[in-house]
């Protein structure tokens, strides 16, 4: 009994004798014709139970690991059966690319080992262990920075001159068309949306107050710094992170430079020099989108805005603002800087620091901004 | 015998921005020969690579690959010729967040049709024939820089491509893996015909593998020898090629 299939450039003949399949190979065994090749045989040859497989090979023109494969799929459904496997007529070719992949060893295929994974238990208390040694790692680390820092006051000269200018004009002069915006707008939603309530009681003035105190005191403070976290300290993380695993971290601390001062210093005195003036344009332009609300819909005149404004901040509130933002900018850079010290592994390492950095800051602002919140309250 | 050309060059002025490093480069490969690409730092043997798998385009000239213009084709071509070739780049150019199984089965699943059972069982014959059967299972952020190179060819080899691009293969290897990595050059050149071209400096590789040379400088910036490497070593004329191959210091 024959049967034959025949592909461009291989086909195979199938003929049977007392039990005894013979499988002869015609043509190219690779990567374009084991694939249909293995999906067509094994049934067939599963099927027949065959007590011996001989393989004809005398015709074979090329065979490549595509094609061993095909032979180690037919020997391995024979291995339960025990049945007989013989390759006849290998050309030297043939012989030397089953040489080369050894192929008799690969006959007994070990299975591989999966990797374990462990029970939820021990992930919990891995990750607890982690966490831990993360943990020791920011203290150290916010140490290493304090001592910079301290260095840096008292060494004013050892402090990288250009890198810190060049980081205030990313974080800050970059940042201005974006706060600008984005506070523009805030300050004119919030005028208009306390407008329609203000009007009821007569009170159109008081938009002025409600822009400027919650502009200045909170939302002034908190936007700015979100968006410098989201555009800088995302940034600090990535390029600090790629420095780590391309070794230049390494390359630093070997040359004899401290990678804190090198690298951190720069980053946190720009935001925390930056982020504040930020923060005080942010308040302007807030009050100036609350100002086109009163002008224009709730017939203020500019000066009765501008001197209600005025009126209704004290020093206090704006160094307040002023200063919140400046711890922010302090955390911002801290956390960003950090996140790229931590980073392990490659490319992905990068991508999650950046994800951290933006995250844990927003977390650590909002946290730190109750703080201030509760300190005012028993102090003001 | 005539020996079939499987690439050629014709022409090529190559470089980056206004910078021409390589000027009217001709040369050509033949099937199934070990080709390497030689010349000291900065002379252009990775651009002149680069130009040869279409990652950067000539500013003009000829780069065909078994009959397909390169630098001319268009796309769909573009996509066939990529089929036929494989690269090992310098550091291996694992995909970070895989597996070495996933980074080698990723070309396979792409273009073939093989069940998920044999697919396996290929991604281990091929991992064993670099040497790193049983790390079917680690990242490539956990293996030493000669085995991501060994990982490299095994991704570069997936779908046995008739042509291998090596980029520096041996550079960083320590002797024993270096020689081992050359013997297995030569063993796949062997059994499967492919062509390989090789861009290398490692003169003792240069001679257990090379079929032909080409040296490339960067005063003439284009091919200043061509030929056998033994035969060049101890008849060249040219200074800077007996420099080379004797390891002179530029005087």
């Amino acid at each position: 009994m024959t049967s034959a299939k025949e592909t461009p450039s291989f086909n195979y003949t199938l003929s049977e004798n007392k039990g005894a399949l013979t499988v002869h190979f015609q043509g190219a065994m690779d990567a374009s014709s084991a694939p249909p090749l293995i999906q067509e045989l094994i049934p067939l040859i599963k099927k027949r139970l065959p007590s011996s497989l001989i393989l004809d090979m005398a015709e074979v023109t090329y065979l490549d690991d595509f094609g061993a494969l095909i032979l180690l799929e037919l020997k391995k459904i024979l291995s339960p059966q025990k049945a007989d496997f013989h390759l006849i007529n290998t050309g030297d070719k043939v012989t030397e690319m089953l040489s080369l992949l050894q192929f008799d060893a690969l006959g007994k295929a070990r299975d591989l080992e999966k990797k374990h994974r462990s029970g939820a238990f021990i992930r919990l208390g891995e990750r607890v262990l982690h966490g831990v040694s993360d943990l020791g790692y920011v203290f150290s680390f916010i140490g290493s920075v304090v001592l910079a820092l301290l260095y840096t006051l008292t060494h004013p000269h050892k402090l990288r001159t250009e890198d810190t200018i060049l980081y205030m004009e990313k974080t800050g002069v970059d940042a201005l068309p974006i706060v600008a915006l984005i506070s523009f707008l805030l300050g004119l939603i919030m005028a208009f949306m306390s407008s329609a309530q203000l009007q009821q009681f007569g009170a159109n003035i008081y938009v002025a107050n409600l822009v400027g105190l919650a502009m200045v005191r909170e939302l002034g403070p908190i936007m700015t710094a979100i968006i410098v976290a989201g555009r800088s300290g995302s940034a600090y993380a990535a390029e600090i992170g790629t420095m780590k695993i391309s070794e230049e971290i390494d390359a630093l601390y070997t040359m004899g430079f401290d990678p804190t001062k090198f690298l951190v210093v720069p980053k946190i005195i720009a935001s925390v020099v930056t982020v504040p003036l930020l923060t005080l344009f942010s308040d302007l332009f807030a009050i100036a989108g609350g100002l086109i609300v009163g002008v224009f819909m709730l017939d203020l005149t500019a000066n009765a805005y501008i001197s209600q404004t005025i009126k209704s901040l004290s020093l206090f509130d704006v160094s307040w603002g002023f200063s919140k933002s400046a711890v922010f900018a302090l955390l911002i850079a801290w956390i960003g800087c950090l996140r790229g010290f931590q980073v392990r592994g490659g490319a992905a390492g990068v991508g999650q620091a950046t994800t951290s950095a933006v995250v844990s800051s927003i977390f650590l602002i909002i946290l730190t901004d109750s703080l201030f919140s509760v300190i005012l309250r028993y102090w003001g | 015998m005539t020996r079939k050309t499987i690439i050629q060059v014709r022409d090529l002025i190559g470089g980056y921005g206004d910078d021409i490093i390589l000027d009217r480069v001709s040369f050509e490969v033949f099937e199934g020969e070990i080709f390497v690409i030689l010349g000291g730092s900065g002379c252009g043997k990775s651009t002149l690579l680069k130009h040869l798998v279409g990652l950067i385009q000539p500013k003009s000239g000829e780069v065909i690959i078994d009959g397909d213009d390169i630098s001319q084709c268009d796309e769909s071509t573009f996509q066939g010729v990529l089929k036929k070739i494989g690269i090992l780049y310098q550091s291996g150019a694992l995909l970070g967040s895989m597996t070495l199984a996933e980074n080698v089965a990723l070309p396979i699943e792409e273009y073939t049709d093989l069940p998920d059972a044999s697919l396996d069982t290929l991604v281990s014959m091929k991992l064993n024939l670099v040497g790193l059967e049983g790390y079917e299972n680690h990242l490539p952020s956990e293996l030493s820089g000669g085995m991501k190179k060994r990982a490299g060819l095994a991704r570069a080899m997936a779908l046995n491509p008739k042509i291998l691009f090596f980029d520096e293969p041996s550079a960083g290897l320590d002797p024993v893996t270096s020689a081992g990595l050359d013997n297995l050059i030569l063993q796949i050149n062997r059994s499967l015909g492919t062509t390989m071209v090789i861009v290398t400096h490692e003169l003792q590789s240069i001679f257990a593998v090379a079929h032909r040379i080409i040296m490339l400088d960067k005063r003439a910036r284009g091919i200043v020898a061509e030929g056998d490497p033994k035969f060049l070593r101890d008849h060249s004329k040219n200074r800077f090629v007996k420099q080379f191959f004797n390891r002179e210091a530029e005087t």
